[in-house]
């Protein structure tokens, strides 16, 4: 009987820690970390959503400069599992408001943090841009983008590009098509060439690959300096050039193929010869280009071969992860010794090559990034910057979730109407 | 004196032991089940919008604004066509199951056990799965039931991709999980009906579906009452199923998933209250009539 009671106990202190810790496993104790005991290794709690191939990999090598640059610290990887970090940031908005934070968390740069920023909870990082010149070292229009007020509240560790259109060079050539679509209008025109040949047009994913195909013809078709002003105070999105840039999207959906369950599958479609065309970030180069274990093991510019999306050549839409100071970290020092790491060349040449990005720093090292990479690298320092919706940079989270909220319900009824005005309201309610 | 307090104390020893071990569970379903509840229903009624703000008291007006949005509609549509078909088709399937059993099966334990099995799975393993089996693709990229169908000549479908009966096929899981649950009700039902009253009706003349007719299925009433009851309450709150097979898509959207979205992406906990609210009531109207009526059955035995 009494084992019985003592099992109940154990089993009821089990379950109080594992609700505490956040399923932090045997390595959770962050609290040890704020007591400076003498010699004892402290430990930084770096939360992402970093587990897949490739980001993993690239988080493990900033973690080994960052404990050979700090023998006192230990790295405490607090990564959750799941694409984009849903689950992640639902996780992260629980902590927050038990005023548990992490040390450092993964964040999209941009308007994404806003929330976190106007909840006061996280600190402003000026001083370290200053101490270590990071204004220098980041393009100046990026610094300006992820500015809130004059304050900076995030230290952005790489760049991916939004508005990449990915196609099949052989699908191509049977359907007549003879080279990637610049304009809307060719874009339209290529997608019918290939659909009288039998082939899907279009491939899409889930939900958020159909926004992020949206925002890169409202891009292409606005142009950039009409697609940047419509996340500004007072733009209008029920003018007759978003209907327009609206129409271009409805009809280019009226293209695509069956959704399928992600964008990894949808992406495979065209390095597999059975769709022509998907639009989808440069995050996909490195699904095609791996090896079987994490990839498809395909041959660029044989398999898949890639293009600005159409109408955006000379624009570089953005995004970019990046790691936060939240207040009332338990362990801040460390912190900010891994927010130096993850600002540093060499933290940022480590970990970009396996993720498949370039770094946000002006003086990477070149030889690192070869094929898709390279042209990233080369296209970064010169275009103009577009700010990505899907990807946390252009739109706060609530509107963005008006936004997916709009082309879900378009989706359903395809009535572009619908989808402005869904759109206009989103705006109204969220306007920065 | 000493008398009346000795007994007085002997009354304490037979209801204080007990009441000191119920009390703990009381105190906690009292905060973390009433109170929790309470907590929700006056959040849902403030106009906190954001999670800074403090929020003031705006009555019913929530529950008013969420009939504009044309995605609770819709979440409201899928979560009664979601119902539908899980609790019609976990009825049929399980009494169908149950029917079988009864009839006399060789090996029946073996078989009861496979079929409750799938209980035991929790609904995002289930979902897990299923999502498998339901992928959307077809032809050469065809996998799961959809393979299948490729294999034996039927015709392949969009499973809950489906824009208008995608929801349909999310309760196909739903029945797999908890048919073998119905079965295991409807045979204890079987089982308590006497074998008298057949074989009094066999002698009236009754054929062996008129037994069924007019004998065992009124006296299965109450079993089916309860099933009903059950399963409509799981399916009125249905989260994690479509969490793990389609995630928060607005295909698939339900009112649990809508409230998880209101919450962590639209960081609107007013909204979140209100819809969470909504969940209660509906499962409410399920659950209160239910318990009413066997209060009443408990006076009148």
């Amino acid at each position: 009987m009494r084992r019985r009671w003592l099992a109940g106990i154990t089993m009821a202190a089990v379950l109080g820690l594992a609700a505490c810790g956040g399923g932090g496993g045997p390595a959770a104790p962050t609290g040890q970390a704020s007591g400076t005991g003498g010699g004892a290794k402290q430990q930084v709690e770096v939360f992402s959503w970093w587990t897949g191939p490739g980001e993993a990999d690239g988080l493990k090598a900033m973690k080994e400069i960052f404990e050979k640059q700090n023998p006192n610290l230990t790295f405490f990887d607090a990564a959750v599992a799941g694409g984009s970090g849903d689950k992640a940031k639902a996780l992260l908005q629980s902590k927050l408001q038990a005023d548990t934070p992490p040390d450092t968390f993964q964040g999209h740069a941009g308007a994404e943090l806003l929330g976190y920023i106007k909840a006061g909870d996280l600190e402003d990082l000026t001083f370290l841009y200053d101490e270590l010149k990071l204004k220098d070292a980041f393009p100046a229009q990026l610094v300006e983008q992820i500015s809130y007020q004059g304050k900076i509240y995030s230290v952005p560790v790489n760049i991916h590009r939004s508005n990449i259109l990915w196609f099949n060079p052989s699908v191509l050539k049977e359907a007549g098509v003879a080279a990637a679509p610049k304009t809307i209008e060719e874009f339209i025109a290529a997608l019918e060439k290939v659909k009288a040949k039998g082939k899907i047009p279009l491939s899409i994913g889930s939900e958020w690959t159909v926004t992020h195909l949206m925002e890169s013809v409202l891009l292409g078709s606005l142009g950039t300096d009409a697609y940047n002003a419509l996340f500004k105070p007072g733009a209008d999105w029920g003018s007759a050039d978003v209907t327009k840039a609206l129409n271009d999207f409805a009809k280019i959906m009226s293209y695509a193929g069956d959704p399928q369950d992600d964008w990894q599958p949808a992406a495979a479609q065209v390095a597999e010869g059975q769709a022509a065309f998907n639009i989808m970030g440069d995050w996909a180069y490195g699904y095609f280009h791996n090896p079987p274990e994490g990839g498809l093991g395909k041959q660029s510019k044989t398999d898949f071969d890639w293009a600005p999306s159409p109408g955006t050549e000379g624009t570089y839409m953005w995004l970019s992860d990046s790691f936060t100071l939240p207040k009332g970290a338990k362990n801040r020092d460390g912190a900010v010794a891994w927010l130096k790491v993850a600002a540093s060349k060499e933290g940022q040449d480590a970990f970009n090559p396996k993720k498949g990005s370039i770094p946000a720093r002006k003086d990477a090292d070149a030889a690192l990034y070869t094929d898709y990479l390279g042209d990233a690298l080369k296209d970064w320092s010169s275009n103009k910057l577009a700010g990505s919706v899907q990807h946390g940079v252009a739109v706060s989270q609530p509107w963005l979730a008006s936004i997916n909220e709009s082309v879900g319900l378009f989706i359903g009824t395809k009535d572009v109407a619908a989808l402005q005005k869904g759109l206009v309201d989103a705006a109204a309610a969220n306007a920065q | 004196m000493a008398r009346k307090g000795g007994s007085a104390l002997r009354r304490a020893r037979a209801w204080l032991p007990g009441l000191l071990l119920v009390t703990p569970s009381i105190i906690a379903i009292g905060v973390f089940v009433y109170g929790m509840l309470g907590w929700n229903f006056s959040l849902a009624m403030t106009d906190k919008h954001d999670e800074v703000s403090e929020g003031n008291f705006v009555g019913l007006q929530n529950f008013v604004d969420i009939w504009d949005e044309p995605r609770w509609h819709l979440s409201v549509n899928h979560a009664i066509l979601f119902t539908v078909v899980f609790v019609l088709g976990a009825l049929v399937l399980g009494w169908f199951l149950a029917f079988l059993m009864e009839k006399g099966i060789r090996g029946e334990g073996t078989f009861r056990a496979i079929y409750l099995f799938p209980m035991a799975i929790s609904f995002v393993a289930t979902g897990i799965v299923w999502r498998w089996l339901m992928n959307s693709g077809q032809d050469e990229r065809a996998v799961g039931l959809n393979r299948l169908f490729d294999v034996v000549g039927l015709p392949q479908w969009a499973w809950f991709r489906d824009q208008d009966w995608g929801m349909a096929a999310m309760a196909i899981p739903a029945v797999w999980q908890m048919s073998g649950y119905v079965m295991a009700l409807f045979l204890a039902g079987f089982r308590g009906i006497p074998e008298e009253l057949r074989e009094a009706a066999r002698v009236d003349g009754c054929t062996e579906w008129g037994v069924y007719r007019h004998v065992v299925l009124p006296l299965l009433r109450p079993v089916t009452l309860s099933a009903l009851i059950i399963l409509g309450h799981i399916s009125l709150k249905t989260f994690d199923l479509v969490m793990a097979v389609s995630g928060k898509q607005i295909i698939t959207d339900v009112p649990a998933v809508f409230m998880w979205v209101a919450v962590f992406d639209f960081h609107d906990p007013a909204k979140g209250a209100t819809i969470a609210s909504y969940i209660v009531l509906s499962v409410a109207v399920f659950v209160i009539p239910y318990l009413i009526w066997s209060v009443r059955k408990e006076r009148r035995s």
